[in-house]
């Protein structure tokens, strides 16, 4: 199904993938080593946002449209997840 | 009788497989290029910088303009309308939320007391000891 692709397009996008994909790697390195929460809050947004640029890189390059919907709905929970654990570090309670 | 030729998941076969053209195939080439880059420049950022402040602040703006940039580029790719109007939300919606996820991580992160980086501090809230504020200004507000 890739076949239909430019192949200079099809090699771009697999080098695109391998440095997202090595991106997001050496960011979980913030969330290993990261001194206080906020670090590895702050590194595991930069992780989803890495994985949504996977997701449409890869809808790209399987010519699959539903892998669009795939990083809306990622980008949508990690922005849940950022605000959920920055409403519980700051007031220890998520809902009142 | 089951007509084995078609694929195993009609649904996609039948709505995508657009026609990529050599023009289409530039503007989207340029436009992962683009966004790939700044996905580096945000990973660079949160390894490289000193404190939580200056991380997000260069995570929150590189890795979105990156990301935004790749789904451009699958609106491009897919077209207007359909598939291509979900990337163009994903956009839209990136450029909306990921300024205030910055915004509330860095509120938390000063309410729990995380330090600036040094002779920085607080723009004075209680009209006291503003008289180097003017400095620490631009880095304190690392959105």
């Amino acid at each position: 199904m890739a076949s239909d692709l430019p192949a200079t397009l099809a090699t771009l996008l697999n080098l695109a993938l391998v440095v997202s994909a090595l991106a997001t790697l050496v960011t979980s390195y913030r969330v290993i080593r990261g001194p206080t929460t906020p670090d590895r809050v702050v590194a595991l947004d930069t992780i989803g946002t890495n994985v949504v640029a996977v997701a449409l890189l890869f809808a790209m390059l399987s010519m699959q449209g539903f892998f669009i919907d795939v990083s809306l709905v990622l980008a949508i929970i990690g922005f849940i997840s950022t605000i959920t654990v920055a409403r519980f570090v700051t007031e220890g309670d998520i809902i009142e | 009788m089951i007509d084995l030729t078609t694929p195993s998941v009609p649904l996609a076969a039948a709505s995508s497989a657009p026609s990529v053209g050599p023009l289409k195939a530039t503007l989207v080439a340029a436009l992962v290029l683009v966004g790939t880059f700044f996905l580096l420049v945000g990973t660079v950022g949160i390894i490289r910088l000193p404190t939580v402040y200056n991380r997000m602040h260069a995570t929150s703006k590189a890795t979105t303009l990156g990301a935004g940039m790749i789904a451009l580029a699958g609106f491009v790719f897919y077209g207007p309308g359909g598939d291509g109007l979900m990337a163009l939300v994903t956009l839209a919606f990136l450029f909306v939320t990921a300024p205030t996820g910055a915004h509330m991580i860095s509120r938390a992160a000063q309410r729990m007391g995380v330090p600036f980086v040094a002779e920085v501090q607080w723009p004075a809230e209680d009209g006291g000891e503003g008289s180097e504020g003017d400095e620490g200004d631009g880095s304190t507000k690392a959105d």
